[in-house]
């Protein structure tokens, strides 16, 4: 049967087919929707979100190590977070066979840096596929286990954006069920003390030995044979656009498994094509190694080094040819993103951006676009969890320098628990004086309201012990009068927190919690928070004097021309910061 | 390769080009095409502009629309019909919704939304422009405005072999089944 399928949904498929029973990740755009695919499979795969990518990994490598075919799955930068786990594990090998599914961004669609995973396969020695569209995604992931187990090595699966979010036929298949052993403890294999660890990485090089034989002669690796002037090696989404471009005018060789790369079958095709090319989005990664066997390529000399390629910048590279297109002078605006009508950050933002004289470090999530106009209220966004102890650091630097800066640190509910809570334990441990805001919007919002240790349910929809936020931060350490939870939509709240606070020199947290306006609310949410989504904001036009104060909390919901501001009925929630800031009291909040 | 079409639907961040993209691409399959889709998930979603790329035909490799290659492009917000005009293919047609969301730039007034796009866009290509929110809500629920605009851009690509009623059925809410089928077939008669 063939369905219609995403890349990460072909992907959950495959991990289902090819007879997985464990699976873990933190979301992160573009790989989110594989595990968010997975409680389908709840009958035979139990499947999870954990605290962070690194816990993801090693969670999946407890279940495979206890024999069970198992996964997790990040965004590219989550491998960074996972990195320690994975580079020993590449050395003891797995039981059960064990896949981590990477996803890279080329083009930072969603991402705050673009690096291409495909080194990181080389550098830990992980087996690596990489799927071109929906079906091979089905297919490489399903065979992606048995081949784990076949070399000892673990996979790492690469996958990029546009495989992950583009969607193409799929026949499906059945599921294989892999047995699981009784568990025997293997000490050499596992316990990587230095005398294990340093035989283990001798048996490793025997391990990529076997695969690399393997990779001259498999299914991942395919010869396409047509006019052989031009000879095209290319891998994952590459393929497609190399194959647009050059149609049958050239063979290709396309590579699926790409660590261990096929020296011989490189060489083979080589040798009989005229030329070769080497398509490949962002690092040379083939063509440093084709050129390192000795063979004369041409790629990154005409194609971009970084950003995401299509068909026109492959063909434009190699062809010379650009497209005819209609042209025009009149400008478009752009459309950056914005925080949402009625987001619970608004308040919060706004507050601190009325503020002089404080830094303030941010982190990832929706509400890094406190950094946009109007609000200019978030400095630094660099990774995960960092908010906090970018801002430790930089207080006791200020304060040793003799400044007066006083320093903000703004971190989301989902990323305190990722990565957050060793930086506070920092803070904390090292008497710093930097005050943690946590912003609780009871979900993990910006990749699409993914439940998290602090919401109450799992992604299996089961109910689960909540994070007691407050009581965490107490226990690391900082001082009941020092902890505030606040409802960010009252400004008149948040300032009086912010004036408790800010002159203190210790370490203090503010929390703001009220849940995120897009969020499915939970019976708990609605008991908790029942004003939500009740009322609406109007403007009495009469009361208005067309000041604009409104118009600079950044509300897209306040639709502003030269006459007037409005309130779109359509997009209000009613949070009524609008309203807060206007000093005509001309904004009225009414049922909805 | 020549025998590839392509349709880009266009718009911002929540106007939910997401499900009339499922219903074109599931008619599109069960028609017996290869069919590819490609849509950006992420920051963007939050307001900024969004696409949806589908594309069909015997074979079809990338999932991406190329500049100059879309034959019909429906535009879900009038800038945006503007934004992606070079992806239209010469002799291309656009589907317009008559309908403006003001970019925060032009709300904090440090830019103006350009007047006349629509009449600048009509010299240039063949365009159908029509206001797909009153359409829809005198069907009774603003919301099927994308469906509206479904109807409209299958007459334009001449899709006419695939059951679409069915197709809603399938693929909508039990409720919404007879609001949609209405909001298809008013798009399609205009």
């Amino acid at each position: 049967m063939k369905v219609i399928m995403s890349g990460n949904e072909a992907t959950a498929r495959g991990a289902w087919e090819g007879g997985a029973r464990f699976a873990s990740a933190y979301p992160g755009t573009p790989s989110t929707e594989i595990l968010e695919n997975m409680p389908q499979y709840g009958k035979d795969v139990y499947s999870e979100w954990a605290p962070n990518e690194k816990v993801a990994t090693e969670a999946a490598i407890g279940a495979s190590i206890a024999g069970v075919r198992s996964f997790c799955a990040m965004k590219h930068v989550g491998m960074n977070v996972a990195a320690d786990p994975i580079f020993t594990f590449a050395y003891t090998g797995v039981t059960g066979g064990f896949v981590m599914v990477v996803a890279d961004d080329p083009g930072q669609h969603s991402s705050q840096n673009e690096q291409d995973n495909r080194n990181t396969a080389k550098s830990a020695r992980l087996l690596m596929l990489e799927p071109s569209d929906s079906q091979e995604s089905k297919d490489f992931m399903k065979k992606a286990f048995a081949l784990s187990e076949r070399f000892d090595m673990p996979v790492l699966f690469h996958v990029t954006t546009r495989t992950c979010h583009s969607k193409g036929l799929v026949e499906l298949g059945d599921r294989e069920e892999a047995d699981v052993p009784d568990y025997e403890p293997k000490i050499r294999k596992y316990v990587t003390a230095p005398a294990n660890a340093k035989v283990l990485r001798a048996t490793l090089e025997d391990r990529i030995a076997a695969a690399k034989a393997f990779s001259n002669d498999c299914e991942f690796n395919r010869v396409e044979m047509h006019d052989t002037k031009i000879g095209v090696i290319t891998s994952g989404i590459s393929y497609q656009y190399a194959r647009e471009t050059f149609e049958d005018n050239a063979s290709y060789l396309k590579l699926g498994l790409t660590f261990p790369m096929p020296d011989d079958l490189i060489k083979d095709f080589c040798s009989k094509v005229d030329k070769v090319y080497i398509v490949e989005e962002m690092d040379p990664y083939i063509e440093e190694h084709v050129k390192m066997l000795g063979i004369e390529c041409t790629g990154k000399d005409v194609i971009p080094k970084f950003d995401e390629l299509n068909t026109d910048i492959v063909r434009k590279a190699f062809l010379g040819v650009e497209p005819e297109t209609y042209t025009t002078d009149m400008k478009t605006v752009v459309r950056p993103p914005a925080l949402c009508a009625g987001c619970p950050h608004r308040g919060l933002f706004y507050a601190l951006s009325k503020r002089k004289g404080i830094m303030i470090t941010g982190d990832i999530g929706c509400y890094t676009l406190g950094m946009a106009a109007p609000l200019n209220a978030l400095h630094s966004c660099i990774c995960m969890g960092a908010s906090i102890s970018q801002g430790h650091g930089a207080s006791i630097a200020l304060k040793d320098a003799g400044k007066d800066t006083k320093v903000v640190s703004v971190i989301g509910d989902s990323t305190f628990f990722h990565t957050g809570v060793n930086s506070l334990m920092d803070a904390v441990y090292n008497s710093g004086h930097n005050l943690s805001i946590i912003l609780d919007n009871r979900i993990t919002g910006m990749t699409g309201h993914q439940q998290n240790p602090g919401t109450g349910y799992t992604l299996m929809g089961k109910e689960a012990p909540e994070v007691d936020i407050p009581a965490l931060c107490k226990a690391i350490g900082v001082k009941d009068e020092n902890i505030i939870t606040v409802n960010p939509n009252h400004l008149d709240e948040v300032n009086e927190a912010l004036n408790t606070l800010l002159p203190k020199d210790e370490p203090c947290v503010l929390i703001t919690r009220w849940p995120c306006v897009l969020k499915k609310f939970s019976q708990q949410d609605i008991d908790e928070f029942p004003t939500l989504h009740k009322t609406q904001c109007v403007i009495d036009q009469d009361k208005c004097k067309n000041c604009k104060m409104c118009v600079k909390t950044g509300c897209p919901a306040l639709i502003n021309t030269k006459e007037k501001v409005v309130i779109d009925k359509t997009s209000c929630n009613g949070c009524t910061v609008c309203k807060q800031v206007c000093p005509f009291k001309a904004i009225e909040e009414v049922t909805r | 390769m020549s025998d590839v079409r392509n349709i880009l639907l266009v718009g911002v961040g929540g106007q939910g080009t997401i499900l009339a993209s499922k219903i074109l691409t599931s008619g599109l399959m069960k028609a017996g095409y290869d069919v590819k889709m490609s849509e950006i998930h992420g920051m963007s979603q939050r307001g900024g502009s969004v696409s949806t790329q589908v594309r069909y035909g015997e074979k079809v490799y990338s999932p991406i629309v190329g500049k100059g290659s879309a034959d019909v492009i429906v535009a879900f917000e009038e800038m945006e019909a503007l934004r992606w005009l070079d992806h239209l293919k010469i002799g291309g047609k656009m589907v317009i919704n008559d309908y403006r969301i003001q970019p925060v730039p032009v709300n904090l007034g440090v830019a103006e939304y350009p007047e006349g796009i629509i009449d600048h866009l009509k010299e240039k290509v063949d365009v159908l422009s029509f206001k797909a929110a009153e359409v829809a809500t005198e069907l009774g629920n603003p919301k099927a405005m994308n469906i509206v605009l479904l109807g409209a851009l299958v007459k334009a690509m001449g899709l006419d072999e695939i059951d679409w009623d069915a197709e809603i059925e399938a693929n909508v809410k039990a409720k919404f089944i007879d609001l949609n089928k209405k909001a298809f077939h008013a798009g399609y008669n205009l």
